[in-house]
């Protein structure tokens, strides 16, 4: 039986482009992540500049209203599914296999399948810039907005079916979370030892597998309005109602939010022991906060909805499980504080970063238990405050944690240290400028600036704080640039980072920095939530492998990339098919056709090609 | 498997309640009289007899017996084929009377919903007819029937999918039990602002 399934060869080679695009090892799939997610941050900060600079001036005409639309809209989908979900995956690959002494996730080939689908998804909607059709309907997305009548150009076509292709992908990557934890644990690694992040990362995957179908549908939904006029959110005389979209969005939206916060608590869970050599303080309260909090999640929604008219009952309701959901919340809170009490705390930047992370999560999370009173936030709704709590929980919380993990866990990936000194240089600048940018927008928001306004009248005494507001975002691009420059010094000429820098706890610390492509000499037995501090439960494995003993991995496949690539462009054919039916059909059939094929491929190749295989048998 | 089934019953759980909100409320165009019961139960009863299938060929293979194996196997495909073909006819009917997906809300809805549905069908029908013929080069044999046994929780998935579609959507869009339905339905629609 030939392993080979396709046309082309299989590349086992280790190095070189082809190997990163057909490899199927969950850290270096971690790394295109990251770099992927790093560089749409980039692109997301450029946006937000933008707006920056119209708003630092009243009736500024450096962008028009149409522009400044476009950037909003792309600045915050951006954020939310280009930069923090694919970070938060980022650090999901490189860790839970390590965390958990396993060699791989449990699919492989699905991984590279989901983060080609990110990116594919990703370039897709951004394309549409090159196209003239900017995406401009806000990040949510609202009908009726978003239908043929109101967006006339394809810009709104790219924005549902770049969310549509992401959306496969993360959903599969939530299966592959799922079950990668609750199968692949090393002996002795019970659910209560694992690490709060490999806790986290499980319920993010199941927030993934049940929020994003509701969003699946809507997208379906949306796709079928624009391209087969269906009425589904349009057309009201014929009896459909545009609040359906806001409930199916807010249904999936809520639970978001926890899909982009909850990998940053799990990060910090981890840093904070570390850093005040104590043991996190409750850690069984703080999985189980975070297990309610998903699912209370799930009960919320319609607090994003509290002016639309739902009636007393509904708000009500929906304010009580809101504020209800503060509470788990406060309880991870105090956990953490509890664990710095008495604790011997050395600052080095990732502890600043946590620290950073837990006093500006709190101040979004009490502005969010404000809006929880509809009465208030009937006042508060589409003004500046909104802005103001959501990038305190989402900058100051997601950002800050997701930092916090780079400094902490950079050493592991690369083997080499950052440096010291300009991570704090960033930590602090970082800071500055984040508080000079959000906090002057609570005060915008109640005297009334309205969100997602382009430009404002010079008497209506808005101008000062925008200005504030504007220099402190030019401060956090100071203090990104100054990041940039550290990671660049430190893979050219860090200092050697050794195994367990950080002299921390848990199993990803025991092996090499990087560690071997397949992470563990011998499978760990574990014995204890912190192994490598716990003297009689410690883990001491060989340090390598002579080659011919490796143990055998699965080895690098094309056929993920062509599914994800045939997939993406099946949603390109449906564009083009508007404009010119024929051309578009043939692509849709081409890539369909190719996709199939290319399933097959995947579904009979074998994981480890027979070349290699024979090698060791 | 099970994640994935969980994460479907959100799938369907998201279009069947889109289509009872918006129950009543298309305003022109041919809506629930127009679904054949007696036809629709020849087509539901097959789909079940087809998961009946599936269970001899599971136990035909556990057994060893991969002639039944194969016989079932394939009279499973067959049969899950006859239930889509029954839907095109359904589908072809409903078109010549005037109702496609643009015609109003109960197009919409109806069609979408079942056509998502016949898309498991279809996608099972491919995973069985390719289970069928890797059982001739050897590459499922007793040894790994959880192959097997996989596709089949799948394929009694979409059939108890179904039977809630069949039972939420036909019959009682046909017979009503309507006040019932029609009233929980508008609290709920009431609560949430929506109708
Ligand atoms: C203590 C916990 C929290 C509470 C009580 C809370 C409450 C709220 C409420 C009531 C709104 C709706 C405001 C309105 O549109 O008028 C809102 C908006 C928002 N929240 Fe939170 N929130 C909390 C935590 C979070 C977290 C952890 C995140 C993300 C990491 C987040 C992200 C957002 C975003 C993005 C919006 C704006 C959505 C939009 O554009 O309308 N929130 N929050
Ligand atoms: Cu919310």
């Amino acid at each position: 039986m030939a392993a080979n399934t396709g046309i082309l060869r299989r590349p086992l080679a280790p190095v070189g482009i082809w190997a990163w695009m057909t490899t199927v090892d969950h850290k270096r799939i971690a790394v295109l992540y990251g770099v992927t997610a790093f560089f749409f941050f980039l692109l997301g900060g450029m946006e937000a500049l933008v707006m920056r600079v119209q708003l630092a001036s009243a009736e500024s005409t450096l962008v028009s209203a149409a522009t400044f639309n476009a950037m909003f809209t792309m600045h915050g989908t951006t954020m939310v599914f280009m930069v923090v979900m694919p970070a938060g995956a980022a650090f999901f690959n490189f860790l839970v296999p390590l965390m958990i002494g396993a060699r791989d996730v449990a699919f492989p080939r699905l991984n590279a399948f989901s983060y080609w689908l990110f990116l594919f998804g990703a370039l897709f909607m951004n394309f549409s810039f090159f196209m003239n059709a900017f995406p401009d309907i806000g990040w949510f997305g609202y009908a009726p907005l978003t239908s043929n009548e109101f967006t006339i150009s394809n810009a709104t076509d790219y924005w549902v079916l770049g969310l549509l292709v992401m959306g496969v992908g993360t959903t599969a990557a939530g299966f592959n979370f799922v079950v990668t934890i609750l199968n692949m644990r090393a002996p002795g690694m019970t659910l209560m030892r694992m690490p709060v992040f490999v806790w986290m990362t499980l319920i993010v995957a199941f927030l993934i597998i049940f929020a994003f179908p509701p969003l699946t549908i809507a997208l379906a939904f949306l796709t079928f309005d624009r391209f087969f006029d269906t009425n589904f959110f349009v057309d009201i005389g014929a009896g459909s109602d545009p609040l359906l979209w806001q409930h199916l969005f807010w249904i999936f939206g809520h639970p978001e939010v926890y899909i982009l916060i909850l990998p940053a608590m799990g990060i910090v869970s981890d840093v904070l022991p570390t850093f005040t050599r104590k043991p996190l303080f409750g850690y069984s309260m703080i999985v189980f906060a975070g297990v309610v909090i998903a699912f209370l999640g799930f009960g919320v929604w319609a607090h994003h909805m509290f002016t639309t008219g739902l009636g007393p009952w509904a708000n009500a309701a929906f304010s009580a499980t809101t504020m209800a959901i503060a509470v788990p919340t406060g309880v991870k809170i105090f956990n953490w504080l509890a664990t710095l009490y008495g604790g011997s705390i050395t600052f080095k930047t990732p502890m600043l970063f946590a620290l950073g992370f837990i006093s500006m999560f709190m101040l979004g999370g009490l502005s969010g238990i404000m809006h929880a009173v509809t009465a208030v936030d009937s006042q508060q709704q589409d003004t500046y405050f909104i802005v103001a709590h959501f990038h305190y929980v989402l900058f100051g919380g997601a950002i800050f944690g997701i930092n916090s993990g780079i400094y902490y866990w950079f050493p592991k990936i690369t083997g080499k240290m950052l440096s010291e000194p300009l991570g704090k240089v960033h930590f602090w600048l970082m800071l500055i400028g984040f508080n000079l940018t959000f906090m002057p927008m609570h005060i915008l928001g109640v005297i009334g600036m309205p969100r997602r306004i382009y430009t404002y009248a010079e008497d209506m005494g808005f101008e000062f704080l925008n200005q504030i507001v504007s220099a402190g975002a030019f401060i956090i691009a100071l203090s990104v640039i100054i990041f940039i420059i550290n990671v660049v010094r430190s893979v050219r000429q860090g200092e050697p980072a050794g195994d367990n820098p950080w002299e921390a706890a848990t199993l990803e610390w025991s092996i090499s920095s990087p560690p071997h492509h397949y992470n563990f000499a011998v499978v760990p037995t574990v014995r204890s939530q912190y192994p490598l501090w716990d003297e009689n439960a410690n883990v001491v494995l060989p340090p390598a492998l002579p080659a011919h003993d490796e143990p055998v991995m699965p080895d690098p496949s094309y056929w993920p990339i062509v599914v994800a690539f045939s997939i993406t462009m099946v949603a390109g054919g449906l564009i083009i098919w508007q404009g010119h039916a024929i051309a578009g059909l043939t692509v849709i059939a081409s890539m369909g056709l190719l996709g199939m094929r290319a399933i097959y491929g995947w579904v009979l190749e074998p994981m480890e090609d027979e070349a290699h295989v024979s090698v060791h048998h | 498997m099970w994640a994935f089934l969980g994460s479907d019953v959100l799938f369907f759980g998201t279009l069947i309640a889109t289509h009872l909100v918006y129950r009543g409320q298309s305003v022109s165009g041919p809506t629930e009289n127009i679904l054949d019961i007696p036809i629709t139960s020849i087509s539901t009863f097959v789909l079940l007899m087809s998961s009946l299938a599936m269970v001899l060929a599971l136990s035909g293979l556990q057994r060893g017996k991969m002639g039944e194996a194969r016989f079932w196997l394939a009279a499973t495909a067959l049969l899950g084929s006859v239930f889509i073909g029954f839907q095109m006819y359904e589908f072809a009917e409903f078109a010549n009377e005037g109702l496609t997906p643009r015609t109003n809300l109960f197009g919409s809805t109806f069609l979408i919903m079942t056509g998502f549905h016949g898309t498991h069908v279809a996608i099972g029908i491919l995973w069985l007819w390719s289970l069928f013929f890797a059982t001739f080069n050897g590459k499922i044999h007793q040894g790994n029937s959880l192959e097997v046994e996989i596709a089949g929780l799948y394929w009694h998935f979409v059939d108890i999918v179904w039977i809630v579609i069949f039972g939420v959507v036909y019959l009682v869009g046909a017979y009503g039990a309507e006040e019932h339905v029609e009233e929980a339905g508008h609290a709920a629609a009431a609560i949430f602002g929506i109708g």
